[in-house]
């Protein structure tokens, strides 16, 4: 199962590393980790999207990340209502032909181009992972000369529903 | 002739350095020995200690390798159960520690290590003696430290020790640049600290306890198992009240040895793979296994899936993390074992019906007791410990290796104290025993202290031949002698064939000779006769003693659970 969990952490000296080390060594499978500033100075925040086989295993993850001794807070986010967003730049091959054809397939996305050049043209995609996944998939036949992903950052709603499995559909 | 150095480091001769201020913090933290090693990047902190020499309450103790001096500190922890304090210098003086390092990880030994780094404007550049400590130490260590400011070196140095010796214990390693130690410091430091990550759950949970006493009232067949967590709790007394007050019957963990007295009627020895038949049989047949701060190693559990198949499943532990990582526990206690067993001992239980369940216990425990075939010429080792045992009335610090002899010394020397058995349990580290006795030497002087080794392991480390001479330090060595690396020879000979793979020791020093050229005792004893006699001499004898004792080659630890195998398909079990 995929789950997304959020940790928040001290911004000290090689606590990325102490973490990427420990979920490395017991052998956590982990699709993406995003860090960054978070609203407090000093401390950061983590997201990570883990592949995880049983439930068992989650709670080590959780307990292991906790263990951490510049980990404050670690939260399984995967079954609340939160919002989960990725960002994503792909180039595409484009051609005069091909590139009103490509504006077309990204408008929905709302999506935008962030760079042209005479056989490419960058484009800059931020939503929900399906959604990301879904464009690039669209692009794909176009020919792909570069991608890059953020991987996955979230957080809880402002407020919790009570049926939220709908919402979070697209990471189970 | 005077040679001026051109140093891209400060030094300033009586002013406060950062060292300075990192010898006055040790002080601060009541630390009496270090064990160490000098070298480039810590002759700041070297000479601090020089210049401070008359000020400072603690001793330096010059071990001759890194290994030793970490292993020392491991001995001297486990003994003491304050933390054991480290100084080596950069690069390789740090990489030789890294097996001491995880060893005391596995162990959760408390261990403050200070590593020499190059200065700070070199860092990164593949300086002469650089290595990435940080790097190499993040995965080994509870936590590790750069210092990059001299004002932050004593917080610093107060979080390391904190960290190092409340919750689970572990290493903390501070890497200190020699420009740190070297500059001159502020006086205007703030020491305080707070880690709001770090608040480790002392309190059991009130609920979970009532459930633990519920399960209790309700058991037929219970059992606790002990591990060393009772140890750094320092729960012995609350353990051994418990364990009478309900008659429950007592299995440990190979480092649990001794936090229940071995002696004691309720004790069934130590389960897992080489443990007795009646401890293993009991886990497998519990219905309420109640954990004290054991982490269900692979050694203990065999096959997870045979193991305590009927039982609910208690485990009070430190650290949440351990429960529930190997074996599904049905009443999790997150708690310090001390304050856990209070916590029951205050509140009412119904006490369990479970006469049947003792009287087969007391049955399995007569009818299959710990066994060995004597031989008089060479020596049989199990025999030897026995007598190792009677002699030191029980009452010796027993530091192993690890090994045929390790298991040995677990079996038949029964430990009625708490703090009394040093052995290298997780990582299984030969070469371990010897240093880890100088360090528990120092640690209690007045005890004595008997260092089982094999003839292997005693030569990984030997060098603390120097150590012991120069201290003075009446460290026993008890060479159990079979010219081989008994357990790999074992396996050999079990699972392999016979095809004894570069386990055989052709060429041994003698061991006399060796401890004779360091100016220590050596003996040697290869006929039962002599044995009794030797070991009343060297245990009365006023100084170091290496003792060299010929054992037969050919034996085997018994009863064995072989890997794979379920806790209750233990063979050799009788004669």
């Amino acid at each position: 199962m995929r789950r997304i969990i959020t940790a928040t952490v001290q911004d000290r000296g090689g606590v990325l590393n102490r973490i990427t080390g420990m979920l490395n060594k017991r052998q956590f499978n982990i699709e993406s980790i995003s860090v960054g500033a978070s609203e407090t100075e000093g401390i950061s925040k983590m997201t990570f999207v883990v592949e995880i086989s049983d439930r068992q295993k989650l709670e080590q993850l959780t307990k292991q990340l906790n263990k951490q001794i510049d980990v404050l807070k670690v939260s399984d986010i995967t079954d609340k209502a939160m919002v989960a967003r990725e960002l994503a730049l792909i180039k595409v091959v484009s051609t005069g032909h091909t590139r009103a054809e490509i504006q077309g397939i990204i408008t929905p996305f709302r999506a935008s181009v962030i760079d042209v050049s005479k056989e490419s043209m960058t484009i800059q995609v931020t939503g929900r992972p399906d959604k990301v996944d879904a464009l690039i998939a669209l692009l794909r036949p176009y020919g792909i000369k570069e991608l890059t992903k953020t991987g996955v950052t979230a957080f809880l709603r402002g407020q919790q529903p009570d049926n939220i499995t709908e919402m979070n559909s697209m990471i189970n | 002739m005077k040679i001026e150095a051109s140093l891209d480091v400060e030094v300033n001769g009586n002013l406060l350095t950062g060292a300075d201020l990192l010898i006055k913090t040790l002080v601060d933290a009541d630390v009496d020995t270090i064990f160490g090693y000098p070298g480039g990047a810590v002759l700041p902190i070297y000479d601090a200690l020089y210049r401070n020499k008359a000020e400072t309450p603690f001793e330096h103790v010059l071990c001759r390798h890194e290994q030793g001096s970490i292993h020392a500190a491991e001995g001297y922890a486990r003994v003491t159960g304050k933390p054991g304090v480290v100084i080596a210098t950069s690069g390789p003086g740090a990489t030789n520690l890294i097996t001491g390092i995880t060893d005391a990880m596995m162990d959760s030994l408390p261990l403050v290590i200070f590593t020499g780094q190059v200065a700070e404007n070199v860092i990164g550049t593949d300086a002469f003696q650089e290595a990435d400590v940080m790097g190499i130490t993040t995965p080994i260590t509870k936590y590790n430290y750069q210092v990059n400011d001299i004002a932050d070196l004593p917080r610093t140095v107060k979080e390391a020790f904190h960290i190092a010796s409340t919750g689970r214990p572990g290493p903390v390693v501070v890497d200190i640049p020699k420009n740190i130690s070297a500059n001159i410091t502020v006086d205007d430091y703030d020491d305080d600290f707070y880690l709001p990550g770090y608040q480790p759950t002392l309190k059991p949970n009130p609920l979970q306890v009532i459930k633990l006493a519920d399960a209790l009232s309700r058991a037929k067949r219970p059992l606790l198992l002990v591990g060393a967590g009772t140890k750094f709790a320092d729960a012995s007394v609350e353990l051994k009240q418990f364990a009478e007050k309900y008659q429950l019957p007592v299995t440990t963990t190979l480092l649990g040895l001794g936090s229940f007295p071995g002696t004691n009627e309720l004790s069934l020895g130590m389960a897992g793979m080489h443990g007795t038949y009646a401890a293993n049989m009991a886990i497998y047949e519990s219905d309420l296994l109640i954990n004290i701060g054991a982490r269900f190693d692979d050694r203990l559990t065999g096959n997870i899936e045979h193991f305590a198949p009927a039982a609910k499943v208690a485990h009070i532990d430190i650290d949440p993390a351990e429960i529930g990582k190997v074996i599904e526990t049905h009443i999790p206690v997150v708690a310090d074992a001390k304050k856990a067993l209070n916590a029951l001992l205050n509140t009412q239980i119904d006490q369990p019906d479970h006469k049947d369940w003792m009287d087969k216990l007391q049955e399995n425990k007569k009818e299959y007791p710990l066994w060995y075939e004597r031989t008089e010429t060479p020596l049989s080792p199990q025999w030897l410990i026995e007598q190792v045992y009677n002699v030191s009335k029980g009452e010796a610090i027993v530091t192993t290796d690890v090994g045929q002899h390790q298991m040995w010394a677990a079996q038949f020397y029964t430990f009625d104290k708490p703090n009394n058995w040093v052995t290298s349990g997780g990582l299984g580290t030969m070469g371990f025993g010897f240093p880890a006795a100088v360090g528990a030497q120092l640690g209690r002087p007045d005890d004595l202290v008997i260092s089982i080794v094999g003839d292997g392991g005693f030569q990984m480390t030997c060098q603390e031949l120097s150590v012991v001479k120069q201290r003075k330090l009446p460290v026993k060595v008890i060479i159990v002698n079979n010219e081989a690396l008994g357990m790999v020879r074992q396996w050999q000979e079990t699972f392999y064939e016979e095809r004894y793979s570069e386990s055989l020791f052709s060429e041994n020093p003698d061991f006399v000779k060796l401890a004779e050229s360091y100016g220590i005792r050596g003996v040697r004893v290869d006929r039962e006769e002599d044995v009794i006699q030797t070991l009343e001499d060297i245990f009365a004898y006023d100084g170091p003693v290496v003792a060299d004792f010929r054992v037969v080659r050919k034996t085997s630890v018994y009863p064995m659970i072989a890997p794979g195998k379920g806790i209750h398909e233990m063979v050799g079990v009788k004669k």
